[in-house]
């Protein structure tokens, strides 16, 4: 399988097992599980001591003490169900079922995990969405325009992209009230993030209608008579696709990690609702990280997201300069872009010979 | 006799080594000092370094909490109440040698009672109104005047640092004298009574203090104090960084730590023979949960002026929970916010009942609560009762026990967020803008007494934090703590006192309007070759004997 489509698998795996977090999740992620607190990951087994296949199940646990870890109790075994209330695979109430551990409340790291991802991707994604929207839209008139809509647009993007991103931020969550309903946080926060990221693409935009406008068939059009909305929707806009999720494929993840900064700082989503930012805020002092280490895994979420959508950046960038699977460095002679090629006839395409 | 009660007195009734002169103690702090003038010094870390260099009038002993001469050898108070006369040790000279007497302390007390020096103290020395006013009787004698009695008045001249005359009384008069004694005055500049004077600022570095020549105290043998030849105060910032400097060998005292920090300082240290860590049990601290009663507020805030719903919650709390998840056992439950080790005014007829839900659901339902199909309390007008809990993040204990008050509210049925804020911006919104629905916050640590907690308690004070800045009590349960309050302030009468703050613990109690939660233990580590090393639960928890401190042997 080529890169891209194995970065394609990947993107849709992350996505749709985040998408799944209430389906995977084994345990609600506000429960409280006070008897297993700091709880390390847990080892489902297969076969008991003495060899006998049981089926998946896990072990009791004994406390050694407050923060003294735990030891598994071979006296008692909880076996896992698959397909059972409502959910992938549970254990049963009593049992400690936690494959990531618990933090400092006994709340399951696994689906807190989960959920939380949840949250920060579906943050990451929508304003991401909004950026695009607005700097799409934005760098669209100043190309087209130009004039005093270009000057005012371009010299705004010019301000947003040099104002530290955090202190803005914050500036903008500080505007807002401070405890609201979990899914107006959560929107508010998105489109507080998706308004500081609306610059680039706004200027990509215009420097790409800037040159489409200027296209045989887009003076054609305008030579017909054709609207302004017209050309614009039928003309530039197809042009500037390529861009729009070039930049989304940039923005994710980087939104993502926006959502974790503001709820790692206390600025973003409350208990109980969950996020890897505020899964983070419990990891934040060094005995804890060194004791818990399974508290810092959202870290790691956050860098496999990040790899993913790298992947997925290579890989569309391969393909909008028609690099090849072992032609890397080499343009392609197809050069597929927005959907208008001034490829020559029978230019081979990607993945062919 | 409660295990609290009793160490204090066993501790005090070992004698103090014979200690050896020489070596350097460094101390770790949260934060640099910001000043040396003790007319200026609100932050922990500045205060922390003027006690060393600084001596008061009388002064609380950490373990006893009770008062013992200092400068003053020996006092008398007036049948009212209302006149101390003191007399001031003979022979005692400042660090620049020159000598104390009487008009040093009334000087001082001219200087922190005067309204234009705006000065910290001044607050502590208002009595009835009036400011405490001292008066010269003869070189060595002092008379201190009160507007009105006020029990244990000794108790308010602990920690209040006597001025030199000869060397601010100039500043004084041209008004400058909130501008001297900063960081970067020249040490001989700065002179003053403590077991330390000023050597050096080392900026971001250490402030360092060598030992004051002229102390006025000598152990038991005659020989001087302080043993040791200097002291640095390293600001080391947050506490990781200072354990981790401790373990290292960079600090040799930690204040005060965490449970948390202990833990792990403990099971890295096991090894080791150097490294002393001390669990002194229950402090004064208490952390608490408490309800916006502001009146005219949000409309949802209505139910929560209602006792019974207030002790619904208290009833429904897992006390017990937070002290093992939180704080790894390390702290004590609390049901009113006088804490065990303060064993001579806690009130221990009050009941403390562990957590029951069926206790709190019926007590929901006397305040008018019902329960809808979803299992969600609703209010009288059917909606479903949901609010926030502020938690400072700062702290990384208060957010956890808000955390899981929230989690067993939610088996109530309430709805309940957590929202962390910075430590100032959550204070502002509590005694300023009055805009929260509750709040977790922590007080005490200053003083066993009472009278401390005076702007907490009456109505019309600053620090009462459910109501604060009252005109007149807006309920019948607050008119009687006034009551007992200002009472208990001016008996002179030990036994009554207590009887009085007693009343004022049960009405806490039946009228919850903070629900205490839990006391942290005080928790310091040292080095096992630091002599004279007692550390108490009154704050400076380890260096309130600082010029006894010694070196067993050298590093």
């Amino acid at each position: 399988m080529s890169t891209r489509r194995w970065s394609l698998v990947l993107l849709a795996a992350v996505h749709l097992a985040l998408a799944a977090a209430g389906y995977l999740a084994p345990y609600d992620p506000a429960e409280q599980h006070r008897a297993w607190p700091n709880v390390p990951p847990v080892r489902p087994h297969l076969f008991d001591a003495s060899g006998t296949f049981a089926g998946p199940f896990v072990y009791g646990l004994t406390p050694l003490g407050n923060w003294g870890g735990y030891k598994e109790d071979p006296a008692k075994r909880y076996p896992i169900h698959f397909l059972t209330q409502g959910r992938l695979w549970a254990a049963g109430p009593d049992a400690p079922a936690f494959l990531l551990g618990t933090d400092e409340l006994g709340r399951d790291q696994l689906s807190r995990l989960l959920h939380g991802g949840r949250i920060s991707l579906a943050a990451g994604l929508l304003a991401a969405a909004l950026s695009i929207l607005c700097g799409i839209s934005l760098g669209m008139l100043a190309g087209y325009r130009e004039g005093l809509a270009q000057t005012l647009i371009l010299r705004g993007a010019e301000l947003s992209l040099a104002l530290p991103w955090l202190y803005f931020l914050l500036g903008v969550r500080a505007t807002l009230p401070l405890a609201l309903q979990p899914e107006s946080t959560f929107l508010l926060l998105s489109a507080a993030i998706g308004c500081i990221g609306w610059a680039r693409p706004a200027v990509l935009a215009c420097a790409a209608t800037r040159v489409a406008r200027h296209r045989d068939w887009v003076r054609v059009a305008q030579s017909f008579g054709a609207s302004r909305m017209h050309i614009l929707r039928r003309h530039i806009l197809p042009e500037l696709l390529p861009i729009a999720l070039a930049q989304a494929v940039i923005l994710i993840p980087r939104y993502v990690l926006a959502e974790v900064t503001l709820s790692y700082l206390g600025l973003g989503i409350h208990d109980p609702g969950v996020s890897w930012g505020t899964m983070l805020a419990a990891a934040r002092q060094l005995p804890v990280l060194v004791s818990e280490w399974w508290l810092a895994l959202p870290c790691a979420a956050v860098a496999i997201v990040f790899q993913v959508y790298q992947f997925a950046a290579r890989a569309w960038e391969d393909r909008a300069f028609g690099y090849t699977e072992g032609n890397a460095g080499r343009p392609d002679r197809s050069v597929a872009v927005g959907g208008h090629t001034s490829a020559a006839p029978h230019s081979p395409t990607m993945g062919e010979g | 006799m409660p295990l609290a009660a009793i160490l204090p007195l066993l501790l005090t009734a070992q004698p103090w080594e014979k200690g050896k002169h020489g070596g350097r103690l460094i101390v770790a702090q949260k934060a640099e000092s910001k000043t040396l003038n003790p007319v200026l010094a609100i932050d922990a870390p500045s205060r922390e370094a003027i006690r060393l260099l600084h001596a008061d009038l009388i002064s609380i002993n950490r373990h006893t909490l009770r008062t013992e001469p200092a400068l003053a050898e020996s006092w008398t108070v007036s049948a009212d109440g209302r006149q101390y006369r003191l007399k001031l040790r003979r022979g005692v000279h400042f660090s620049d040698g020159h000598p104390f007497d009487a008009d040093d302390v009334v000087f001082t007390f001219q200087v922190y009672t005067d309204p234009k020096t705006a000065a910290p103290q001044r607050d502590l020395l208002q009595i009835a109104g009036k400011p405490v006013s001292a008066r010269k009787v003869d070189t060595h004698t002092v008379v201190l005047e009160l507007a009105g009695p006020y029990a244990a008045a000794e108790r308010i001249f602990d920690g209040i640092a006597m001025l030199p005359r000869h060397l601010l009384e100039a500043d004084y008069k041209a008004g400058r004298i909130a501008q001297v004694w900063n960081l970067a005055t020249a040490p001989e500049k700065i002179a003053g009574l403590g077991p330390f004077r000023f050597a050096q600022y080392k900026p971001g570095e250490a402030i360092v203090l060598e030992r004051n020549s002229h102390y006025w105290k000598k152990d038991d043998s005659g020989a001087p104090l302080p043993y040791l030849d200097e002291i640095q105060l390293r600001p080391l910032g947050a506490e990781d960084a200072q354990v981790l400097r401790f373990t290292s060998g960079g600090v040799d005292v930690l204040n005060r730590i965490s449970a948390r920090s202990m833990d792990a300082l403990g099971k890295e240290t096991a090894a080791r023979q150097d490294i002393h860590l001390e669990d002194l049990g229950g402090g004064l601290e208490s952390n608490f949960l408490f309800f916006n009663l502001n009146p005219a507020t949000a409309t949802h805030r209505a139910i929560f002026q209602n006792a019974d719903f207030r002790r619904a919650v208290s009833a429904a709390i897992d006390r017990e929970a937070i002290v093992r998840l939180v704080f790894g056992g390390k702290a004590t439950p609390l049901w009113t916010h006088v804490t065990p080790a303060n064993a001579h005014w806690v009130n221990r007829s009050l009941p403390r009942p562990a957590k029951s839900l069926d206790t709190a659901r019926a007590l929901m339902r006397k305040a008018g609560l019902t329960t809808n199909a979803q299992g969600r309390l609703c209010t009288a007008n059917g909606k479903p009762l949901e609010f926030t809990i502020l938690a400072a993040s700062s702290s990384q204990e208060r957010p956890q026990m808000a955390t899981l008050v929230a989690g067993d509210l939610r088996e109530l049925g309430i709805g309940v967020q957590v929202v962390t804020l910075e430590l100032r911006a959550l204070v502002d919104r509590v005694l300023n803008t009055k805009d929260y629905d509750a709040c977790v916050l922590g007080i005490g640590g200053g003083d066993a007494d009472p009278n401390p907690e005076m702007n907490v308690w009456l109505s019309s004070g600053s620090m009462h934090l459910w109501h604060p800045a009252q005109d007149k009590p807006a309920t019948p349960w607050e008119a009687e703590l006034d009551s007992l309050m200002r009472e208990q302030m001016v008996t002179l009468d030990a036994a009554k006192r207590k009887r009085l703050f007693d009343r004022v613990q049960q009405i806490e109690w039946e009228q919850a309007p903070v629900i205490a939660l839990a006391s942290p233990n005080i928790l310091v580590a040292a080095r096992r070759r630091l002599g004279n090393f007692r550390p108490a639960i009154l704050d400076p928890y380890t260096l309130w004997n600082a010029e006894r401190l010694y070196w067993r042997s050298p590093k």
